[in-house]
Order: C-alpha cells, then sequence, then structure tokens
C-alpha cells in the first residue's frame, strides 16, 4: 500500500523498516544519522543516569536541560539557511528535550524532499461520508493542542458540512417585496455554503447523514502560496518536494500568513499547546509534527515524518470508504498522476491562482 | 558634548517642572502605564489566549490601534507641508510641534506591533544581519518606513530644536530636503500599511485599491483633528501662543479630508451592496449583522453618525471660527475615524472566515488595559516632547542661559 514511487529515504542513511499499515508511535526510534544518534545515546545515558538519583533529581536536571536547551533554541539561525552540521545538533537538541519533557524516546527526523518528487493530493468528494476520522487521526499523528478551552483545542482538517436541499416548496412565496421593496427568488434567503462557528465539529449518531454533503478541506500545499508571499520573517516555506511548511522555531506569530490563506488552513497556538504525555506521538519531523510552542502558527503539511519516509499521511491511511489519495505527481504511473489525467477534477478558489496541490474528484 | 549635555539637562529639567496639574496628568497616565505593563506580563506568560483574539479572528484592537495611529503618525504632514512648501507662518511656527506628535504616533505603533506579536521576544528575526528581511511581505516594509519615518522626524525635530537652544543658524542645505522627504515618506507609511490589509485576495471586504486612499483621507482628517484639539490645550495652559491661521488652516484641512472620506466609504457601500454577492458580507455583517450576529452594527453606525455629524458641523461657521465650539466636532471626527478605522475595518474583514465561518469577537479585559496604557504611554511621552519643545520655542530653555541664571 506504498504510494506508487514513494518518496524513498536517502539511501545513505539507515531505511527505517516500519510498514504503511504501522502505528505512527509504534517505532520511536527510528534511525537518523549518526552524528545526532551518537548525542542522543549520551543525552539518554545522562537521562537514566539522573532518574537513578530519583523522580526530584530528574526533574531538576530536566529543568536545567530544558533551560539550556531552549536558550540555544532560541538564538538558532532559520531552518533554511542552516548548515548540515548545524542541523544535526539542532535536532539532537530536540530530541533530547522533547524525550525529557515527554518520558519516552522522540525523534526529530530531518529528512528532506527527495529529487524527482513532487507530493500532490486528490479527494473523491463523492465518496466522503462524513465520519471525520481523518480529523481525529491527524491530531493524534500530529500532536495537535488538545485542550478544553476556546482556543486550546486544534485540528488541521475540517470536514465541512453542508444541508442539502436548498430549494423549498414552502419558501416560493417568499421574497416579495421586502425590506427595500425589491423582487428576490425565495429561495435566495439561505446562504448557500455557509457555517457557523465550529460548525465542522458536528457529531452526528450515524454518518452519512441523510440531508447532507461534506467538504474536507485542510492546507491545499498551494503552488503559489499566498501565505509565504507575506511571511516577514521567511518561516514559512515551500519544500522543493511541495508541501508548504513551517520552521516553528523562527515564526514570530504575526499571523499574516492566516490572513492570506484563502482556505483558512492555519492555526494559532494562543498558548502552550496542551498536549498529554500519554498521547504524545514520538516520531517527529522538524518541519512536521514536532511539538510546537506559544505563540506560533501550524497547519497541514501531510505528516512529513510518515511521507517522506514513504508512507500515506494519517488520514490517507484512516478513511474508511478510500477517498484520500496522495503520491507522487511527477510520477505518471501513481494513483493521483491517473486521477488527474482520468477524472472529473476540480480545485477550490482557482480564481485567486494559488494552484492547490490538492485536487477535488468525483466519477 | 558640552552643549549637548547642557541640552539634556536643561530640558529635563524644565520638562520636570510642573504644577500640580501636570503631575495629577502624569501621575494618572503613569497608573495606567503600570496596567499595561502587568496584562503584557500576563500576555506574554500565559499567551495570546488571554485576548479575544482566536485563530478565525486573529487581528483585533492592537492590529485595529495599530492601523490608526499609523494614520496619527502621517497626519503630521498637515502642518510640516503648509509650513515648509508653502511657507505658511502660522505653521512654520508650530512645525517642530507635529513632528513631536509624529514621533509619539510611531513609537505607539510599535508598542501595539509588541502587543500584537504572538513571539515578541523574536522580534529580532526581522532584523538582518541577525534575522531575515523579506523584501515580498508587506509587514517588513511597514516596520521599515515607520523606522525610517521616526528616524526621519527625530532627526528634523530635534536639529530645529538644537539650533534654537544653541542660536545657531539652521543648515538648510540638509535640513530642507531631509523636510521635504519627511513629506513624501509620511504618505508612504500610510500606504503601506493599507497595502498591508488590501493585498490579501483571501479577504475581499479589504481587496479593493480605494484603501489607500481611504486611508490617507481619513488619516489627514484624524490627525489634524488631534492636532487642533492639541494646539487648543497649549494655548490655554502655556505662554506659547499658536497662531489662529494655523488653526483655521487645519480646520480646513480636516473638513475636506473628512467630506472625501465619506464620500469614498458611500461608494464602497454603494458598490458592494448593490449586487450584494457573497464578497459583500464582511461589510454586510459590519453594517447590518450576519446570520443573527450583530456586536459590531452599533458601533458602525456610530462611526458614520459621528463623522457625518462632525463633517456638518465643521461646514457650520459658527462652530469652525468659535474655537471653543471647535473642540465638539474634532473629538466627533476623531472618534469617529477611530471606530470606523479600527474595529470597524479590521474585525468585519474575518468575518465570515474564508471557508464561511460567522463568528465574533470582542476584546478581552487584557486587550483593553492594555490598549489603554500603551495610549497613555503615548500622551505621556507627547507631554515631555511638547512641553520641552515649547520651552525652546518660547526662548525659556537656552544654551548658557539658565546656567546664567542659576550664577
Ligand atoms: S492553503 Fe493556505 S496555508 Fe496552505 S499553502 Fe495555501 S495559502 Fe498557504
Ligand atoms: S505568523 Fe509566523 S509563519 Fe505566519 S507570517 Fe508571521 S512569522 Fe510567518
Amino acid at each position: 500500500m506504498t504510494p506508487d514511487k514513494s518518496p524513498s529515504a536517502d539511501p545513505a542513511q539507515e531505511k527505517p523498516s516500519h510498514s504503511p499499515t504501522q502505528a505512527a508511535s509504534a517505532d520511536p526510534s527510528a534511525p537518523g544519522p549518526t552524528t545526532s544518534r551518537r548525542g542522543f545515546l549520551k543525552a539518554g545515558g545522562a537521562l537514566s543516569m539522573s532518574s537513578l538519583m530519583g523522580t526530584a533529581a530528574l526533574m531538576t536536571q530536566s529543568d536545567d536541560a530544558a533551560a539550556a536547551t531552549e536558550w540555544a533554541e532560541h538564538f538558532q539561525k532559520n531552518y533554511r539557511l542552516m548548515t548540515d552540521a548545524e542541523k544535526a545538533e539542532a535536532r539532537t537538541r530536540l530530541e533530547r528535550r522533547y524525550s525529557s519533557e515527554y518520558g519516552k524516546k522522540v525523534t526529530v527526523d530531518t529528512t528532506g524532499p527527495q529529487p524527482g518528487v513532487l507530493m500532490g493530493y486528490a479527494l473523491n468528494i463523492r465518496k466522503c461520508i462524513g465520519c471525520r476520522r481523518c480529523v481525529h487521526a491527524c491530531v493524534e499523528e500530529n500532536n495537535q493542542s488538545r485542550g478544553t478551552r476556546p482556543g486550546e483545542k486544534i485540528e488541521w482538517i475540517q470536514v465541512l458540512r453542508m444541508e442539502r436541499g436548498e430549494f423549498a416548496k414552502d419558501k416560493m412565496n417568499q421574497g416579495y417585496p421586502e425590506g427595500l421593496g425589491i423582487q428576490v427568488g425565495g429561495n435566495a434567503y439561505t446562504p448557500a455554503g455557509q457555517v457557523l462557528e465550529g460548525q465542522y465539529r458536528y457529531e452526528p449518531e450515524a454518518v452519512p447523514e441523510k440531508d447532507a454533503t461534506y467538504m474536507p478541506i485542510a492546507c491545499m500545499q498551494c503552488e503559489k502560496p499566498p501565505c509565504v508571499k507575506v511571511c516577514p520573517v521567511r518561516t514559512t516555506y515551500r519544500e522543493a518536494d511541495g508541501p508548504v511548511v513551517i520552521d516553528y522555531n523562527w515564526c514570530i506569530g504575526c499571523r499574516m500568513c492566516m490572513g492570506a490563506c484563502p482556505y483558512w488552513a492555519r492555526r494559532i497556538n494562543l498558548t502552550t499547546p496542551v498536549l498529554p504525555k500519554e498521547e504524545m506521538n514520538p516520531v517527529t519531523h522538524y518541519l512536521g509534527n514536532r511539538p510546537r510552542m506559544r505563540g506560533v502558527v501550524e497547519k497541514c503539511h501531510w505528516c512529513l515524518q510518515r511521507s517522506r519516509q514513504g508512507r500515506y499521511p494519517a488520514c490517507v491511511e484512516v478513511c474508511p470508504v478510500g477517498a484520500r489519495k496522495f503520491g507522487n505527481l511527477l510520477d505518471p504511473e501513481s494513483e493521483v498522476s491517473k486521477i488527474l489525467e482520468r477524472k472529473n477534477v476540480f480545485r477550490l478558489k482557482a480564481e485567486l491562482n494559488t494552484f492547490p496541490k490538492f485536487f477535488y474528484f468525483y466519477d | 558634548m558640552q552643549q549637548l549635555i547642557s541640552f539634556a539637562t536643561d530640558y529635563s529639567r524644565y520638562v520636570l517642572k510642573g504644577g500640580t496639574k501636570f503631575y495629577t496628568w502624569m501621575g494618572s497616565l503613569g497608573v495606567l502605564m503600570l496596567g499595561m505593563l502587568y496584562v503584557f506580563y500576563l500576555q506574554n506568560t500565559e499567551g495570546l489566549i488571554v485576548t479575544g483574539m482566536t485563530s478565525q479572528i486573529h487581528d483585533g484592537l492592537y492590529f485595529a490601534n495599530l492601523v490608526f495611529l499609523v494614520g496619527v503618525a502621517a497626519g503630521a504632514v498637515t502642518i510640516v507641508f503648509p509650513a515648509y512648501a508653502y511657507h505658511h507662518e502660522g505653521m512654520h511656527k508650530v512645525a517642530v510641534l507635529g513632528e513631536m506628535l509624529a514621533i509619539t504616533a510611531v513609537i505607539m505603533v510599535m508598542m501595539f506591533v509588541f502587543a500584537h506579536m504572538g513571539r515578541p521576544d523574536r522580534l529580532w528575526h526581522m532584523i538582518p544581519p541577525w534575522g531575515i528581511y523579506s523584501f515580498s511581505s508587506m509587514l517588513g516594509w511597514d516596520v521599515m518606513v515607520l523606522n525610517g519615518y521616526l528616524i526621519l522626524n527625530f532627526v528634523c525635530g530635534f536639529y530645529y530644536l538644537w539650533c534654537k537652544y544653541t542660536g545657531n543658524p539652521i543648515n538648510n542645505k540638509w535640513f530642507l530636503p531631509l523636510v521635504y522627504v519627511a513629506i513624501v515618506w509620511a504618505l508612504s507609511i500610510h500606504t503601506v500599511t493599507a497595502f498591508l490589509i488590501s493585498t490579501m485576495p483571501s479577504r475581499p471586504m479589504w481587496f479593493h485599491s480605494m484603501m489607500p486612499i481611504r486611508f490617507i483621507t481619513t488619516a489627514f482628517a484624524a490627525g489634524p483633528a488631534l492636532i487642533i484639539l492639541i494646539f487648543l490645550i497649549i494655548r490655554k495652559n502655556t505662554k506659547f501662543w499658536v497662531d489662529d491661521s494655523a488653526i483655521k488652516l487645519l480646520t480646513t484641512i480636516v473638513t475636506w479630508c473628512l467630506g472625501i472620506a465619506i464620500f469614498l466609504t458611500l461608494s464602497e457601500v454603494v458598490v458592494e451592496l448593490y449586487a450584494r454577492t457573497e464578497h459583500a458580507n464582511g461589510l454586510y455583517y459590519l453594517m447590518f449583522g450576519l446570520h443573527g450576529l450583530t456586536r459590531l452594527v452599533p458601533w458602525f453606525w456610530s462611526a458614520v453618525a459621528l463623522m457625518v455629524g462632525a463633517f456638518i458641523l465643521f461646514l457650520m461657521p459658527s462652530f469652525r471660527n468659535d474655537f471653543k465650539k471647535l473642540v465638539i466636532p474634532c473629538v466627533m471626527a476623531f472618534t469617529g475615524i477611530w471606530i470606523e478605522k479600527g474595529m470597524g475595518l479590521i474585525v468585519p474583514g474575518f468575518i465570515p472566515s474564508p471557508i464561511g465561518e460567522v463568528t465574533e469577537y470582542y476584546p478581552s479585559f487584557v486587550e483593553v488595559l492594555l490598549s489603554l496604557g500603551i495610549w497613555a504611554f503615548g500622551f505621556f511621552i507627547l507631554t515631555i516632547l511638547l512641553k520641552g519643545a515649547i520651552g525652546i520655542l518660547l526662548g525659556e530653555i537656552k544654551y548658557g542661559g539658565q546656567a546664567a541664571a542659576a550664577k
């Protein structure tokens, strides 16, 4: 079930052994470059030493480590401008801090884009039943904030639920001169496709509901992303293999990108994300699902920690009706390429010239 | 060097001298500033969750004030321009006061920028060589032109005061060109601020090219309205006399800029609401409410009433020429524009959101207190700058003057 001509790992690097169907958190020790692994082992050693000295000691120790790490993180460069050595250093630093913070071995992948890969996504709008499993899988896979206070709950995917049956007989006589006295159609009063706050967080008893259609959306990984253009510090950028990513350590939280995104794909961490230790997914990518901090923006990145290792994004894997397809657009044999060739395909808000790499289709 | 030290000491000594009225004023501002420090601390430990902002409506009161104050800063040019380009006598005398106002407004804008950022501790990321400067980002340009404007006004204003203080003649060879650059620059700061929001096709309410000109006209109404008020206060409380001709000219500028602003707003309303496409939802929300949510409706109509009312009052000679009554339309225009250009423009830009979600925003107590504190801080510096400048213009602070008196 691997995506056709999947973005495979660098041959120079040890190939991770997980299969696509394996749960994300099952293999926390995905190997990385040897340099950082040595650093990691050292950190692990220090950690077990201190754990011998009791929990209190561990706490102080981890506090110091956290403080020192934060200090170093604060002055690190923009990820794109880092040399390989600096990247490895940042990686070790983060792995050490996250491991002590969450009490398990956390890996931070830094695999870069592979040549010849341009990721693409296609969604069969006809098949979606509105079960929202993709939403929950995404939250779990990508370490989103689970809080209950307003603003603490973050979901990258929304499945917009839309009423069917715009036109009804009982509305026929509405719309005769009213208000300003201009005649309008009786059925024109119900706005199409509008949602009230949080209406995409519906909890139906059974899906699909009879009188609803569904429209899942998330970051479209635009080829011409307006969010990238407006970022004053070039925190967010398009990777060579397609996804638009964010360097969480460099974002100043100005929220310009959120204003510019026509798909409402971005979320701001209003406060430190609520991420319970036991629910934290320890397989992370630097530009992907590693734990975020307060005051930065985040969004979907097509599960870089998975897709760069030749696996499907979590939402693709979990979709019970197979509405979601993912693969390499540059490979004519891939599933998405075939869909683009054969199906009826459209993109959202095409008039804005953002050229999404997220395609909707129906058959 | 010695002159510089004595300038600083004379200046601060003069500013510190004051009656109970002065100290009560500064003291109450100080209390508000303490409140600001507390909530700013709170916001930077808890995060933006203490504000009313959400992922849907992520720019609120801070951004609204920021946009408005850039206008006030630009509005100072309505004094400098007639003074230097038209050699208006009354204006020339007070031009430096306008520059002081510009300095203050830009400092307040910077403070609102700090309040707005999710990670103000990382603002250095914008400053090369440590950070990255992005030429494609309007926010980057905005910060750059604002800082430039601050420097220009600081240099022009204080060089002028310095010359008055030491009695040296002004070196017009570089001073005048700098003043002209500052005049053009004033336009640029507000234009860039307008571009900051009008270059987002995802927000139809802002996405039109009328934004920059509307910004300039409202700025040239709100800025001078505030300046008139300040001048009237100065005339009442100090020995410094601002000429009638200066106030009259400013009144004319306010009136016609306000008139044009109302006209532009009206055009926008007609264009948007005639066809009433989906793109008009933001404006519709502002004017009448959407989906039963109506929080901003009273704001909008009060802004309309204030602006139109002020315009009518400005047209009436009995108000225009009576400096006691002039206060009323000035206050009305200033508040009206603050509402219209602040909350009335920024917030409905996010309602409905790009996916059609309709939600509302209310500033939290933290946001209100922080904004009040920044305004208080603004008035605090403005008082200091204006008092010192007036002292120099009056000749009460003079090089060697006080030293001689002390002996
Ligand atoms: S969908 Fe939004 S966040 Fe994603 S790339 Fe496009 S503009 Fe950026
Ligand atoms: S919020 Fe962060 S990613 Fe978005 S524009 Fe600002 S700095 Fe860039």
